[in-house]
């Protein structure tokens, strides 16, 4: 009985180190995001003794992060408004027939979850230079949705698997044509599905870095990513200021998990595997 | 009845459901993609009008040091990302199966590292732990013995950004493998329990064949990403020191942005979609049933 009950505890012990081992590095975020640069020399595990608050302003400012939370905000709202909207009704056909040609589509989409974003990148973007789309917020955001887009599908496809066809056919018995089955029917039952598909492409295009640097190009065109890049070519001795500017960076999306867990989680172990 | 059998007129309307999504995926990747092709048999600036220039790019690449260095690396990358975050998740993954007051709590910590921005785990980790001035390393060295960064060096930039990496990565894994785990029915458990196995012996005879099928999954999407992966060397190494962090997807867009020779960018690009899809086949394959 001691055997095991030794066991477990080593268990215990190792599970806590990993907990651990994930947090550690934030901890240094949060403390040293406080600190001046001869602090966090002198020793970066220390507890700030005179909170820098300074950092966070002036990183505010020198990214330019005013700008880059709007271009962020429009960004990522166009990215999962067109994803999820398209998903949705790509996902209603392909769920209620699943034969001959739609079984195609479905394979389509499937192919397409893991194509490389190299494989067409380069034409892409001289197409846009072209055409005078780069720094262009939503013909960025139509890449960015379109890359989301067949997890995006197959995720909804699922969702709506699970709304029973009897609910269609008394729709349908009633008259009603495809549209208004899908929108009257299938739309209200599928929203938990799509909050949690958005959730994902949120995230998603808010961390996106190379789609997002190659296509939204010029200072005014930074996103809050971008803006903190910027900032990391120009300042190198000063880590407090960096750390605050990633804190900065990073608050939307901790705000945003801590507020939507249950999606996150749920998202995530449905088979949302991306980067 | 009529009802249940959908007429060919009643089909013609749904295709109109699906049409958006066909045209932007299809508009943003597969036509580009064809044109990627096209252009890996050009000499091409991304300018001017391309040459045509048959196999010489791929000819030129089967020469380049650089590239058969960042085709390595991409392999070494792989193979390390298939058993130090595998092995760590599973093993978190069971520890937390038999510890359910656990599980929440982990959760949400273990996927706090997952969801931040490449960009601020690589500043994170450059500045404060590895940075010869700033970070724990150097903390090390001045008190304890020599630590020096392990980016700074050609022989271990490659394992400092995969730590990054896998430290950013192997949490959400471990979400994954728990939800499988807490699939393998309990009775399962409970009989063989009762039968006397060993702990051991349950996780090879009933809990290691129950969740097969996700570790096949993973191990097909581990790979697939591996040939993809990045944003963690171009933010933290950009290939070097002296080409040691590089991987085929740096070279390609270095190779496209910086020297212009989209031409031989584009055949980069083609054989990090080889490897792709030869993984993606595979994962097609595997959830082809549930279509």
């Amino acid at each position: 009985m001691s055997v095991h009950r030794r066991g477990r505890w080593v268990g215990t012990a190792m599970l806590s180190c990993g907990l651990v081992a994930a947090l550690a590095p934030l901890s240094l975020l949060l403390t040293n995001a406080l600190k001046t640069q001869a602090e966090i020399v002198t020793n970066p595990l220390a507890l700030p003794v005179h909170p820098h608050w300074q950092n966070f302003s002036l990183a505010w400012s020198e990214g330019e992060f005013t700008l880059g939370l709007c271009n962020s905000i429009v960004l990522c709202g166009l990215t999962v408004a067109i994803t999820v909207a398209a998903a949705a009704l790509a996902a209603y056909p392909l769920a209620r027939r699943r034969t001959g040609g739609w079984k195609l589509v479905a394979l389509y989409f499937l192919g397409c979850v893991t194509v490389p974003v190299q494989m067409f990148l380069f034409p892409l973007y001289y197409v846009y230079a072209g055409l005078g789309l780069v720094g262009n917020l939503l013909a960025t955001a139509v890449i960015l949705a379109a890359i989301n887009l067949p997890l995006a599908v197959l995720l909804l496809r699922t969702t709506i698997l699970g709304i029973p066809s009897d609910l269609d056919d008394a729709a349908r018995m009633d008259g009603a044509a495809h549209w208004a089955i899908f929108r009257h029917v299938i739309l209200p039952l599928m929203r938990p599905g799509m909050i949690t598909v958005g959730v994902i492409v949120l995230l998603n295009s808010w961390n996106e870095f190379l789609v997002t640097s190659t296509f939204q190009q010029g200072a005014r065109a930074f996103t809050m990513t971008l803006g903190y890049r910027a900032l990391n070519g120009s300042i190198h001795a000063d880590q407090g200021l960096l750390m605050a500017g990633a804190m900065i960076v990073i608050a939307p999306v901790l705000i945003l998990f801590f507020a939507m867990q249950r999606h996150f989680v749920a998202g995530m172990i449905s088979g949302a595997v991306k980067g | 009845m009529s009802v249940n059998v959908p007429s060919r007129r009643d089909d013609a309307g749904l295709w109109g459901f699906a049409v958006p999504a066909l045209a932007l995926v299809s508009g943003v990747m597969l036509l580009p993609s064809l044109l990627t092709i096209a252009a890996s048999f050009t000499y091409w600036d991304g300018v001017s009008r391309p040459s045509w220039a048959g196999f010489s790019n791929y000819v030129e690449l089967a020469r380049d040091v650089e590239f058969w260095r960042a085709t390595v690396n991409n392999l070494r990358w792989t193979v390390l990302f298939l058993t130090v975050p595998m092995a760590a998740a599973l093993l978190t993954a069971c520890l937390l199966l038999t510890r359910p007051g656990w599980q929440a709590a982990s959760q949400v910590i273990l996927l706090i590292p997952y969801v931040l921005s490449p960009i601020a785990n690589v500043a994170i980790w450059t500045g404060c732990i590895f940075d010869p001035i700033s970070g724990v390393f150097a903390l090390f060295s001045r008190h304890l013995w020599h630590l020096p960064s392990p980016l700074a060096h050609p022989a271990t930039a490659l394992y400092g950004v995969a730590a990054i990496d896998m430290w950013h990565f192997w949490g959400y894994l471990t979400v994954i493998f728990l939800g499988a785990l807490r699939q393998v029915p309990a009775d399962q458990i409970e009989a063989a329990r009762l039968d006397g196995a060993t702990g051991l012996q349950l996780f090879r005879f009933i809990t290691l064949p129950a969740i097969a099928p996700t570790i096949a999954v993973t191990f097909v999407i581990v790979t697939i990403f591996s040939f993809l992966t990045f944003d963690y060397v171009y933010l933290s190494t950009g290939g070097g020191p002296g080409y040691s962090t590089e991987v085929l997807s740096v070279f390609t867009y270095e190779l496209a942005f910086s020297a212009l020779d989209v031409g031989k960018a584009a055949a980069v690009a083609l054989v990090i979609g080889v490897f792709g899809l030869a993984a993606s086949l595979v994962y097609m394959r595997l959830s082809w049933s549930e279509l």
